[in-house]
């Protein structure tokens, strides 16, 4: 189909019921996301790498260092109703995570109460469902996937190809090994900074998924 | 003749599902689940169906069993089994059972054993029958699609 592999965006959807798991499945991967599912916010919780004892405590690592940076999430989407950790629990473990926060979450429930809406959209949910979720009801995901993932990329990529339009093929050629050349400049800048950090530092090394709204 | 059979089969089925719509046994959620269904997910209807046939038949046996004890008093228990049964009924579009539930739930939440006895004869009925027509539904379509394929040979 000629889509990079890179292109697709990667939810992470909770449910404990496993009909509703399985719908949601579906409705994902026609709608060409990848999908993990899982049965509970713990168990979320650990496939994003983050253990339920430390959310922003500065004196332990914040992140167990495998999981968090092979696989990364764009998305959550949650079921309110669950058994231990609700929904609206998960919801606020991955906003006061300082790895996690930019993640966007949305909730899904079976029961329209408005006061349980206007609650998660406060604490930062993006979007509330009423089960059953449809097609139509996925729309709107795109969006808040847009802007958090490839924004930095996409505004580059755009700047470079706004140059390359004016320039000829031998400036383009002399930028592209300048700029090859400052990025590995920068990274050993960076990378002897970092290794000058102390090992309490809380944010963790690699950004993949935080980057900025 | 056998193209016959194809489309009477299909004409059959699309029958059946309207008098399930027009009954309220069967809601619009059914048709989303029917959407989902293509190519590369060829028997999702039945495989969701099948997996809530199996999940139902255990939540009726938990209801039965707490009913059926004498001292039976967990009430909150009872909520908990309706409220999933009632979440997987609404997710494929089983109105009617899922209405029964809503009705079943008002009586636990009275306490009303009674009313919750009679609200779990109502809803194993309903179950039943719905379990047969979607049976009869999947057989349909079987026998619909065995008729396109002897209609249409695969060619070599």
């Amino acid at each position: 189909m000629g889509m990079a592999a890179e292109s697709q965006f990667h939810v992470l959807a909770v449910d404990d019921s496993i009909i509703d798991r399985k719908l949601i499945e579906r409705l994902l991967k026609t709608s060409s996301y990848q999908v993990t599912t899982v049965d509970s916010g713990s168990k979320a919780l650990e496939f994003l790498g983050l253990h339920e004892d430390d959310t922003t405590n500065p004196s332990t690592p914040c992140v167990s260092p495998n999981n968090h940076q092979e696989v990364e999430v764009n998305l959550v989407i949650t079921d309110y109703c669950m058994p231990g950790m609700t929904g609206y629990d998960l919801l606020k473990k991955i906003k006061e995570s300082s790895s996690l926060r930019d993640i966007p979450v949305v909730i899904m429930s079976s029961e329209n109460v408005p006061s349980r809406i206007s609650r998660c959209l406060e604490e930062g949910a993006e979007e509330f469902f009423l089960k059953p979720v449809r097609l139509s009801d996925l729309n709107k995901l795109r969006p808040h996937l847009m802007k958090t993932k490839s924004k930095d990329q996409h505004q580059k990529q755009e700047k470079q190809e706004e140059k390359s339009a004016f320039q000829s093929p031998k400036q383009q050629q002399q930028e592209k090994e300048e700029h090859q050349q400052q990025q590995q400049a920068s990274n050993n800048k960076r990378k002897a900074i970092e290794e000058g950090l102390s090992p309490e530092r809380t944010r963790p090394r690699y950004n993949g998924i935080t980057t900025v709204v | 003749m056998l193209g016959l059979g194809a489309d009477r089969l299909r004409a059959d089925m699309n029958r059946l599902l309207a008098f399930l719509f027009h009954q309220g046994i069967l809601d619009e959620q059914y048709l989303q689940l029917q959407q989902l269904q293509d190519e590369s997910s060829p028997n999702f209807v039945s495989e969701v169906v099948n997996i809530y046939f199996h999940e139902s038949e255990k939540l009726l046996r938990n209801l039965r069993s707490l009913l059926m004890d004498r001292e039976f008093s967990d009430y909150k228990k009872m909520g908990i089994h309706l409220n999933q049964f009632m979440g997987s009924s609404s997710s494929i579009g089983a109105k009617r059972v899922r209405n029964v539930c809503v009705a079943f739930r008002a009586a636990s939440e009275q306490n009303n054993r009674a009313g919750c006895l009679r609200a779990l004869e109502l809803l194993e009925h309903e179950y039943c029958f719905l379990k047969n027509k979607l049976h009869e539904l999947f057989q349909i379509e079987q026998q619909r699609v065995l008729a396109v394929g002897v209609r249409y040979p695969m060619q070599n």
